[in-house]
């Protein structure tokens, strides 16, 4: 809430000074998150260039090798390889591509779809407001899993079906918090200020209050990419994600599942880079919504 | 005025399931690809084809169809598994115990061991083991369950390999189930060497389930207890002599359960939920597991029977919550 003395005006709007910048790199969690997404987005597109070996490849004079640390190890098949031979650390730094796809895409575009609607329903109330609330409120009773089976066997498998289903099952997350975000904007001086010297309705949406919700939309973000890498990781470790040649960690998952007994670092290479992902863009959004959230800050 | 509230609910129960069926007969209804084209040999005439389409009714118009097909569903008909061949109600009673069996053993298992983390942190409060709880409590909770499952396979499966990383039951041990609810079956009519073989195969599944939601109730327990333990009547309780743990367990949890417990209801919800990935990962032979199956082989009669019952279930529970909460607290009762 605002201080009831001071007036504030549109210029005295919370500007991200020298001080809050450093404020964001001090959070550890921020740093943590922050730099290993960034490297996770170097590899992927650099794979190329940066993988040992062709993620394809299969050898099966090779199949089923140790990471290079155990014996029995080839040297250059660092993390191991597959029971068709193929090179485990290959394949995981190929794998970060689809699953960053899915991240940045279906986050953006939940994000897009939810703000929209959020901006509209928390600003402008009335039957608008009501509309979309309510559909949020069914949205949201209705169990993540049933949608995403209805969905998946709707679109059929693929990696733009795990995009729309995560698409249509999220957006609603975007749009709580940003209509609940506008709504409390609103009340707040800066708004009226630019009420009462005639700005129009539309403007005050998106100049005003818009850079006013940025902030916590970044988290958001952030966190719903942790979720997104984790639904895709489930939806290709059961076989409904891209097909089955294209390496996804997922799919690492559900082979070293299968060779548990055999072969157990199948299972822990894709699995711990699965979760550090996770834990990264977790990380990384709930330290940014504490650097950037002025109501969490104090 | 209690009947009232009730009969309310129960006819809002009703609703909601049928906006489900609905739902799920549009979206299965427009999905690209014909359902007869799944179901027919090649080379059939188009005789075969407008024969077939007769036989589902695909036919009539939509909202005649929904007519037709809930009708059936009311009768309990919902039609024939494509990939399976075999009734879809059949197969749906058949896998149905199976999961109920895993849901409810890892609601117990979560109840207790949250309940008792809470109760421990409680007792512990203001001494350095409270913030390793809650800081080992933290890490956990942000464990996504598909991860956490893996986790476990790997540790229990490979490191200490004691129980069963797959089925429900050992395949070699026979014994003639009278009904699909092995573990109780087989508890009820004194089996002891079959209950041990089904509880082992249940312990790994029942852990992946049942510690995201311990902690969970660990976190909203152990904040409830904490909020009783400076009220007044605990004060007045501890001036008579209670001993702490007495406190606790007597005068705070009766206060901090019902919070708790509602909460514990709506998360019971994502539980079920994650039978789904759960029952694939042990290869455990449930409704969800069947329900990736189906969804993979695109077979529609027996994805809408899934849907249908896994929406039931998750109605069933949100009314039986309600009514729990409803029971537990007076003001709800008596308004």
């Amino acid at each position: 809430m605002a201080e009831p003395i001071t007036i504030t005006g549109p210029a005295a709007k919370p500007r991200r000074t020298p001080s809050r910048l450093r404020n964001l790199f001090a959070e550890r969690q921020v740093l943590f998150g922050g730099s290993f997404i960034l490297l996770l987005v170097v590899i992927a597109i650099f794979a190329p260039f940066i993988a040992p070996k062709d993620p394809l490849e299969q050898d099966l004079m090779l199949g089923s090798l140790p990471p290079a640390w155990l014996d029995g190890a080839e040297p250059g098949y660092y993390l191991g390889t597959d029971d068709l031979g193929r090179d485990v650390l290959s394949r995981l730094i190929y794998g970060s591509r689809i699953a960053l796809l899915v991240a940045i895409v279906s986050a953006s575009l939940a994000a897009l779809i939810g703000t929209i609607l959020g901006l509209l329903a928390g600003w402008y109330g009335g039957w608008a407001d009501r509309i979309i609330s309510r559909i949020v409120d069914i949205w949201m009773a209705f169990p993540p899993v049933l949608l995403s089976i209805l969905l998946v066997a709707v679109f059929g498998s693929g990696v733009h079906s795990v995009i729309a289903a995560i698409v249509i099952i999220d957006w609603t997350r975007f749009c709580r918090v940003v209509r609940a975000e506008t709504l409390a904007q609103s009340q707040l001086d800066y708004v009226t200020a630019a009420r009462t010297a005639g700005f129009p309705r539309m403007k005050i949406l998106t100049r005003e209050i818009f850079p006013n919700i940025v902030p916590i939309l970044i988290a958001l973000v952030s966190l719903e990419m942790g979720i997104a890498v984790v639904v895709e990781a489930i939806l290709s470790f059961v076989g409904l994600s891209v097909s089955s040649d294209t390496p996804t960690w997922g799919g690492m998952i559900a082979q070293g599942r299968q060779l548990i007994h055999h072969a157990w670092w199948l299972l822990v290479a894709p699995l711990a880079v699965l979760f550090t992902t996770v834990l990264a863009f977790n990380q990384l959004g709930s330290g940014l919504r504490r650097a950037l959230d002025p109501v969490l800050r104090r | 005025m209690i009947a009232v509230s009730i009969l309310n609910r129960l006819i809002v129960a009703a609703v909601t399931l049928l906006g489900v069926a609905v739902i799920v007969f549009v979206l299965l209804r427009v999905v690209p690809g014909d359902p007869i084209a799944m179901m027919i040999a090649p080379g059939a005439s188009p005789a075969d084809i407008a024969a077939l389409r007769a036989r589902y009714g695909l036919d009539l118009s939509l909202p005649a169809q929904f007519g037709v097909w809930l009708q059936s569903v009311l009768m309990g008909d919902f039609g024939t598994s494509i990939s399976l061949r075999r009734d879809v109600l059949e197969l749906l009673l058949g896998r149905l115990p199976a999961t109920l069996e895993l849901a409810f053993a890892a609601l117990i298992v979560a109840l207790a061991v949250g309940g008792a983390v809470a109760v421990a942190g409680t007792l512990v409060r203001r001494t350095p083991l409270e913030p390793a709880i809650d800081a080992i409590n933290g890490v956990l909770l942000a464990v996504p369950d598909f991860v956490w499952a893996l986790a476990l396979v790997l540790f229990v499966g490979v490191f200490i390999p004691v129980f069963p990383l797959s089925g429900r039951i050992d395949p070699t041990l026979s014994i003639d189930f009278l009904t699909p609810f092995y573990l109780l079956e087989s508890l009820v009519r004194f089996r002891l060497g079959v209950f041990f073989d089904v509880a082992a195969h249940i312990v790994m599944p029942v852990l992946a389930l049942a510690l995201p939601l311990a902690t969970v109730i660990t976190r909203i327990l152990k904040e409830a207890l904490l909020e009783a333990m400076v009220q007044d009547y605990v004060l007045l309780a501890r001036l008579k002599g209670m001993s702490e743990m007495r406190l606790v367990l007597q005068e705070a949890l009766r206060n901090a359960v019902g919070p708790a417990l509602s909460l514990t209801g709506v998360q019971f919800t994502f539980l079920v939920g994650g039978t789904v990935i759960v029952e694939r990962i042990f290869a455990y032979p449930g409704i969800g597991n069947m329900a990736i199956d189906a969804v993979i082989n695109r077979d529609l009669p027996l994805i809408q029977g899934l849907v249908l019952v896994f929406g039931a279930i998750f109605i069933v529970i949100n009314l039986a919550v309600d009514l729990l909460a409803a029971a537990l607290n007076p003001r709800l009762r008596h308004g």
